[in-house]
């Protein structure tokens, strides 16, 4: 069974958004509200500031808190490359997912139910990539299958330095960034 | 220094979590309170007090079912999606204290029904009579016994659930503590106590309930102490955490009405109430009750502010 996951290039990433309109145009993601983000992430003190532009999302982590927390299952792993969904129709809206998550990659969504990135999984099943991956003009964002040691996004992942975010939280997630 | 700029708004979310309103602070509190209720019934039950016409134990399973109902109500309210609660029941989530919570729910409404049925209004004997052939097949020896332990397990399973459904959230760090079960529950029998001493007819029973709530309000104390210990000597995220009622905006909150009036005060009025230097007053059982609440209230709403370092 697949894994997928995604390396994404920090020194790429120039911040323009493309990803996060394409997301919502691909998934009809209601107004107001967005499935990825754009972070811009400034540190140090002048003259030595380090500012890292990154692209997140759903970490569709290997550790999900938003899984094991859910009461009613709508918040599962998908069989197909292990990515965290919810099924609106068993979803109560408790919310619990929305506290769970250490990342906020979760709403509510109009409709009553929590929604959130799912790696485009209707695109991979014919073989694209999610819709933030294809549209990206710097190319910053690799997608693929964490556990073939050939794939593009091992490559990737083996070639520079890199870190996922928050990763105390021990929810394992599968979004890299190359620093 | 340190700057984050995102291009999300996304509402409950940002610009910090707000999930939960004011509808779960008032379950948890009412949970917790029904909680202690069953515990001290299950007590009663278990000494054989429920002989007795004025024995509290015939009015906290009755009020139990209405201030749990109350409770679900809210959580009912909190709800996105409110037509597919039902899905609650079509399965069982072991890691999910939301899913445990509500199967321990299903179980505690037969239980409290039961000890209601043990002593029913004498209205409610006359209008049905299958409630009074119910009571008096119910009040054997074995039954009793049988009620007092449901009672008694129940209780204790659903105050504690109240925290743990709190802690098992680990992405906010004031939340994420084991202490909180324990807590949630301590604090529930103290409301639970304070309302019986208000409510209790007998002298003794009122002097029983006054004494045993200071004992929990001191073990409240404690737990609550040693809650903040163990944040204070976690992880960074977890400090930061304790530091949002050690100074942070949610101190005054949290000293002032849970620590202080919901729990010191109350203490001091009720000793001095227990070594008869003063006259019984609902004062104090209020204080305590209202503290639960605020308890509830500044945690829910501490630890939806508390998060873990971005990076």
């Amino acid at each position: 069974m697949a894994r997928y996951g995604m390396v994404i290039d920090t020194r790429k990433c120039v911040g323009c958004t493309d990803c996060v309109v394409a997301c919502k145009t691909e998934n009809q993601v209601p107004e107001g509200l967005n499935r990825d983000w754009i972070t811009d992430d400034a540190t140090g003190s002048f003259p030595t500031l380090h500012l890292e532009i990154r692209t997140e999302r759903c970490n569709h982590c290997d550790n999900p808190p938003c899984v094991a927390c859910c009461p009613t299952g709508a918040s599962h792993v998908d069989p197909f490359g292990a990515i965290v969904l919810v099924t609106p129709e068993m979803c109560i809206g408790c919310k619990a997912c929305l506290a769970s998550c250490p990342y906020d990659a979760r709403f509510v969504h109009p409709d009553g139910y929590a929604d959130k990135c799912t790696f485009c999984i209707h695109r991979v099943k014919d073989g694209l990539d999610p819709a933030c991956v294809s549209v990206c003009p710097t190319h910053c964002m690799t997608f693929g299958d964490l556990d073939d040691p050939n794939s593009e996004v091992n490559r990737q992942f083996a070639s520079r330095p890199h870190h996922a975010l928050m990763p105390a939280a021990g929810t394992e997630p599968r979004i890299f960034y190359l620093t | 220094m340190r700057e984050l700029v995102l291009t999300r708004h996304n509402d409950l979310i940002d610009p910090l979590v707000r999930v939960w309103g004011w509808e779960i602070p008032v379950y948890l509190f009412l949970g917790g309170w029904v909680a202690g209720m069953m515990i001290l019934v299950g007590y009663f039950l278990l000494r054989g007090r429920n002989r007795e016409d004025t024995c509290v134990c015939s009015v906290l399973p009755g009020t139990s079912f209405v201030l749990l109902s109350l409770g679900m109500g809210a959580l009912f309210l909190d709800l996105e999606h409110k037509l597919y609660v039902w899905r609650l029941y079509t399965t069982f989530e072991v890691t999910s204290p939301m899913s445990w919570g509500a199967w321990i729910l299903l179980l505690v409404y037969p239980a409290l029904a039961a000890a209601f049925a043990l002593r029913p209004p004498g209205i409610l004997r006359d209008l049905f009579p299958a409630v009074d052939r119910l009571s008096r097949r119910l009040d054997t020896p074995v039954g009793v016994r049988g009620i007092a332990a449901a009672n008694l397990v129940l209780g204790i399973a659903l105050g504690i659930y109240t925290g743990i459904l709190l802690s098992a959230l680990g992405a906010r760090p004031f939340w994420n503590s084991a202490i909180l079960g324990p807590l949630f529950l301590v604090s529930g029998l103290s409301s639970a106590a304070a309302f019986g001493h208000m409510v209790a007819r007998h002298q003794e029973e009122r002097e029983l309930l006054a004494r045993s709530d200071n004992v929990f309000l001191a073990i409240e104390l404690f737990v609550v102490a040693l809650f903040l210990v163990g944040l204070l000597s976690s992880s960074q995220a977890h400090v930061a955490a304790a530091r949002l009622v050690l100074g942070g905006p949610f101190t005054a909150p949290f000293w002032v009405l849970v620590v202080g009036a919901g729990i010191v005060i109350p203490l001091m009025i009720q000793l001095l109430a227990v070594t008869h230097r003063i006259a019984h007053t609902p004062v104090g059982p209020l204080l305590v009750m209202a503290g639960g609440l605020a308890l509830r209230f500044v945690i829910v709403a501490v630890g939806q502010v508390s998060h873990w370092a971005k990076v």
